[in-house]
């Protein structure tokens, strides 16, 4: 195809889109972000208006909207019209291969990360770094490669994952306290606890599917979450856990005593040791995720779950358990969330049911599905952009200057996490990687395309 | 009608749905190394009986047992019937009583596979995965639940080495060893048919029940679908339950047809008795039966 296309740009419909565009903005904006309510020094309730902070919101809006109708969509429809049948599979081929040319810088690259921030931001600034990024991050890679398993492989869509997470870190505050254990016995215990409660979940909800397996994963979530809250004798209710024992290196506690990490291997104390060793921790146990997760799905249980997506009833009419299928599903995702609970309560030293709400279930379920369901590396991109990029929000104090010192970026997390959402949808509604990976092959390893495979819908 | 070479026998099989009964009182038997094809009008209630033997839908009423290894097994039937258990394993032949297994006990244990009528592939999976998936009990064992698996142990990946030769050898069978790595969805439909049938044989079935396996295809394609059935029956000496309205594929195949309409059993025999039966004929004419000779001059039968 050598003949040129030229787009149509439609000036007036562009114009047409912008001016709504801004319309809406102003219409929802107004009441949310024009207005603020203070307390003044009388102590009474006062309205604020903030006339900046809104025109520049809008006219954001108004300049984006022009710029998809009049350079994106044009560019998008001249590469379409150009782009001769089949393309879109070499593309994802071509994707495909970067992806695993990245895996190696990306391993190289989160080893020597604590490295990195202390050479960058100096023994002091690092700390933030590797704890709020990068275990933060770490932690919800984890979760979301743990909930793969059930929503990316097997396609039932959980929105209660943050239960397993919640009995993860509860097993660890309660048994540590009550007998002492140490971590390393604690992490096998909490793993097997919450599969226990995976498995106990999924019982019930065997039959249902979709929207109403939604449902009730939600609804087992909240009733966790509310058992936290009223067991008040032993979880202490809304005030939590707290002075949970903190993990030792393999029984050399990191504290400034003579028998502390710093002191047995001659060097000078500092809390970032316990930090860096958290994070090397918490890789470690991402990457056991990720080694097990991709290790069973090349296994006959994991294209077992992978078929059970795609045809339940084809499933059982090849002799496949399709009852003990969804329910080792669970049973595995559940248990690394318990993992992972279990270290979220060591880091913290304090747990409470604030930590195990819906939001947090909803994060990892978004991750997930904007990571593209079933593709373990997608799901690290989206944990490194959704989590990093709320922590970076708290970075972002040239703000102020702008907008004056009351503007608080963190606020505008939930604005723009939505906006993410939505732009995802409309550009990548399958997820940033939705092509799929064989588990075998005979002649050569094709990348399946989106359009063929199945996604979870319960 | 029943005799020791049986490999089913379906007795008295009732099903009703609420106030309708989608089969009456049916019985009939298909035999080892034959191809016995169920035909009838459209609702005759024919996948009915499909899903009652291979364990999709619970029978309200009738026995459906299945004999495989030696034919002295059906001495044991009424034993079996009258004792809580769903299955007799033997050294000497095993019995199994479909109507009280669960559906994929019926495909795991008793080794009856199915095909379907609106054909159910893992879509998003290569045709190869297809083939594996359907080996999943042996490959199950192989990776002792998983633990062997993940290690890579040698158990393991010699049973999956020998999967994927298995597979290799139904799809050189099926013709489709060049199209092995892409998505079964991708396939054209012909193509598809026969990679549900080659799926079904990898689960090493005694019967195979398919599901009007020559809907949508063209002649050529169910010429060749015909050659692939007798070549199942007797190379691989599994015997064969089908549904089918081609009466091409029937007549060319089948050495038992029974005819079923409205869930009645109307007729039961050789493929040349059925054809020249007055109550079959009438049944797909649409009308009485004293009423056929007429209606068949003036269609010009």
């Amino acid at each position: 195809m050598t003949e040129k296309v030229q787009p149509r740009i439609d000036i007036l419909r562009g114009l047409k889109d912008a001016l709504l565009a801004g319309l809406v903005t102003l219409g929802v904006l107004l009441p949310l972000i024009g207005l603020q309510t203070t307390v003044n020094i009388r102590n009474e309730l006062i309205l604020e208006d903030r006339p900046i902070l809104l025109a520049a919101m809008v006219t954001s809006v108004v300049v984006i909207s022009l710029l998809v109708s009049f350079v994106f969509r044009p560019l998008s429809q001249r590469r379409a019209a150009v782009r001769p049948e089949g393309a879109s599979l070499k593309a994802a081929q071509r994707r495909a291969t970067i992806a695993k040319y990245t895996m190696p810088f990306a391993l190289g690259f989160a080893f020597l990360y604590p490295l990195v921030a202390i050479q960058l931001a100096g023994w002091q600034g690092s700390v933030k770094w590797i704890d709020n990024f990068g275990i933060q991050i770490l932690i919800y890679i984890m979760l979301g490669w743990g909930l793969n398993v059930v929503v990316g492989l097997a396609g039932l869509l959980d929105l209660g994952y943050v239960a397993f997470y919640a009995v993860g870190a509860y097993s660890y505050a309660l048994l540590s306290q009550a007998f002492g254990f140490s971590f390393w016995v604690l992490l096998p215990l909490a793993g097997i606890l919450a599969a226990f409660w995976g498995i106990l979940l999924g019982f019930p909800v065997l039959r249902l599917r979709g929207d109403y397996l939604a449902i009730v994963t939600l609804a087992f979530g909240e009733i966790i979450r509310l058992v936290l809250i009223n067991w008040v004798p032993v979880t202490g209710g809304y005030a939590g856990i707290s002075s949970i024992p903190r993990p030792t290196f393999f029984g050399i506690p990191f504290t400034a005593n003579e028998d502390g990490f710093a002191a047995v291997f001659g060097l000078e104390f500092s809390p970032l040791y316990r930090t860096i060793f958290l994070y090397y921790l918490i890789l470690c146990l991402a990457l056991l995720t990720a080694f097990v997760t991709m290790r069973l799905r090349r296994l006959p249980i994991g294209r077992a779950w992978e078929a059970l997506r795609e045809d339940e009833i084809a499933c059982r009419a090849l002799g496949i358990n399709t009852t003990n299928t969804k329910l080792s599903a669970f049973a595995i995702g559940a248990m690394f969330g318990g993992f992972a609970g279990s270290f979220f309560a060591a880091r913290q030293g304090f747990i409470s049911p604030e930590s195990f709400t819906f939001m947090e279930s909803a994060m990892i379920v978004a991750i997930v599905v904007l990571g593209g369901m079933g593709s373990a590396f997608g799901v690290a991109i989206a944990a490194i952009f959704m989590i990093g990029g709320t922590e970076y929000l708290r970075e972002l104090d040239f703000l102020k200057t702008i907008f004056g010192s009351e503007f608080d970026p963190t606020q505008y997390r939930m604005l723009l996490f939505g906006a993410a959402m939505v732009l995802i949808m409309i550009w990548k509604p399958r997820g940033l990687i939705s092509t799929r990976d064989p588990t075998a092959f005979l002649h050569e390893r094709k990348t399946i395309a989106a359009k063929f495979v199945k996604e979870g819908r319960g | 009608m029943s005799t020791p070479d049986d490999i089913l026998r379906v007795e008295h099989l009732t099903m009703r749905f609420g106030g309708l009964v989608a089969v009456h009182d049916l019985s009939f038997t298909a035999r080892h190394r034959e191809i016995t094809a169920l035909i009838g009008p459209n609702g005759a209630g024919k996948t009915t009986v499909f899903n009652c033997i291979t364990g999709f839908y619970k029978p309200t009423e009738g026995r459906i047992a299945l004999q495989s290894g030696a034919p002295a097994a059906w001495h044991r039937l009424d034993a079996l019937t009258d004792s809580p258990k769903q299955k007799d394993v033997r050294d000497d032949g095993a019995l199994f009583l479909l109507e009280r297994m669960a559906d994929h006990d019926v495909a795991k244990y008793a080794r009856v596979a199915r095909t379907f009528q609106n054909i159910r592939l893992f879509r998003g999976m290569t045709v190869l995965e297809n083939l594996l998936v359907a080996q999943h009990k042996p490959l199950m064992q192989a990776s002792g639940f998983s633990i062997f698996g993940i290690l890579g142990l040698p158990p393991f990946r010699n049973a999956e080495a020998n999967a994927i030769d298995k597979a290799v050898e139904w799809l050189e069978i099926v013709n489709l060893v060049d199209r092995a790595d892409d998505p079964a969805g991708d396939l054209p439909y012909g193509d598809q048919r026969r990679l549900e049938i080659a799926r079904a044989m990898c689960t090493d079935p005694v019967l195979l029940c398919l599901d009007e396996p020559a809907a949508g295809l063209n002649p050529r394609e169910s010429a060749e679908l015909s050659e692939l059935l007798i070549a199942i029956r007797d190379q691989y000496k599994t015997s064969i339950l089908l549904i089918e309205h081609d009466m091409s594929v029937v007549m060319q195949i089948s050495d038992h047809v029974v005819v079923l309409d409205y869930g009645v059993k109307i007729s039961d025999g050789t493929r040349d008795y059925v054809k020249n039966d007055p109550n079959v004929i009438a049944a797909y004419l649409g009308v009485e039966q004293d009423e056929v000779e007429a209606v068949a001059t003036e269609v010009g039968l």
